[in-house]
């Protein structure tokens, strides 16, 4: 079990630079060089990875703005693509142990929230004292906020190129970084949640694409959730 | 598109994402962390967030659709069994899968 401010502030650096620092800081210059692509500002473009702070939203931004669509039906776009904030932050804030903080303090909690604190967060706080949760939270996602911003603005400009296997080599390593850090996961439900997710994605990307994720949840977690409560493995008593 | 135009696009999302965040702070105001809800909309996150990964790896809209699907599985196996060689160590599991991927990227294609 971690605990005191000190050992709490260096554990959530050290989770943050060991990898998912760098992660969002190549991610996101991706980002940064597509925005530039479809005619953002640099300020633009790092005001939209502070602010906006999901990926999967910005690249839908980017992309209809490059094909010219018109302003509503982006932002319809970029909220969908998005939509999965909802039940992350959902079962997040209780993780946090907040007990009484006042209303402004939980947005800003949940607006620093990301796919990368969320999954790391929820491997990490069973070995954190739940009073010290909230500073590991806040220390690890500002940092990776950081990165991500430092990416963006660097990738912009076109201040780093690597050569085209290295791209593809730092591309893969987000979602396998998830992989990894979600294999960690416990609980019967869970796993099968994620297991039923993977499953579902294929159908309802092709059925429902701009859809899929929500379908996903929806089916994949009730699937998952409905298993875990009333499948027993018959060993188990 | 005009500057202001592209600064109105920015700031929308960002608060049409903010939507959903905000939602979440007052549904989960509203229910027992304890209960079955609560649970389920747990679950819904890991099938959402696990779908996503599945997605990116299995059907990716990035350039990683250029390389064939068999390298990228084989890099996921790779990452896999590099991982639990090093004792779980996420960054030995993440450096041998991207290396292993750029490296059969370059050599099969």
């Amino acid at each position: 079990m971690v605990s005191g401010n000190g050992s709490v502030v260096r554990k959530a650096l050290l989770d943050a630079l060991s990898l998912p620092a760098f992660i969002l800081f190549f991610t996101m210059m991706g980002f940064g060089s597509l925005a530039r692509g479809a005619g953002f500002g640099a300020d633009m473009a790092v005001v939209a990875s502070l602010l906006i702070w999901g990926l999967p939203g910005q690249l839908a931004m980017v992309e209809l703005t490059s094909t010219g669509q018109g302003i509503a039906a982006i932002v319809f776009a970029c909220s969908l693509a998005n939509a999965r904030f909802l039940p992350m932050v959902v079962s997040f804030v209780p993780m946090l142990a907040r007990g009484q903080a006042s209303l402004p303090r939980r947005l800003l909690d949940a607006q620093l929230l990301s796919i990368n604190s969320w999954a790391v967060c929820m491997r990490e706080f069973p070995h954190i004292e739940p009073a010290f949760r909230h500073r590991y939270y806040v220390t690890f996602a500002s940092s990776i906020l950081f990165a991500a911003a430092m990416g963006t603005l660097i990738g912009y400009h076109g201040a780093i190129l690597l050569p085209a296997v290295m791209v593809l080599g730092l591309i893969f390593v987000s979602p396998l970084f998830f992989a990894l850090v979600l294999s960690a996961v416990k609980g019967r439900a869970e796993r099968f949640s994620m297991i039923f997710g993977c499953a579902t994605v294929i159908v309802a990307n092709s059925l429902f694409p701009a859809f899929d994720l929500l379908i996903t949840g929806v089916v994949g977690g009730s699937l998952g959730f409905a298993t875990g409560k009333f499948w027993k493995p018959r060993n188990a008593g | 598109m005009p500057a202001e135009s592209l600064w109105l696009i920015v700031l929308g999302c960002a608060a049409a994402t903010f939507v959903w965040r905000a939602l979440g702070v007052v549904v989960v105001r509203r229910i027992d962390p304890q209960g079955g809800f609560f649970q389920w909309v747990t679950c819904v996150s890991y099938a959402m967030v696990a779908g996503l990964i599945f997605r990116m790896i299995i059907m990716p809209e990035s350039d990683l659709a250029a390389v064939s699907l068999t390298i990228r599985i084989a890099a996921v196996v790779i990452a896999f069994a590099a991982y639990y060689l090093f004792k779980r160590r996420l960054v030995a599991g993440v450096v041998a899968g991207g290396l292993s991927l750029s490296a059969m990227a370059a050599w099969i294609g």
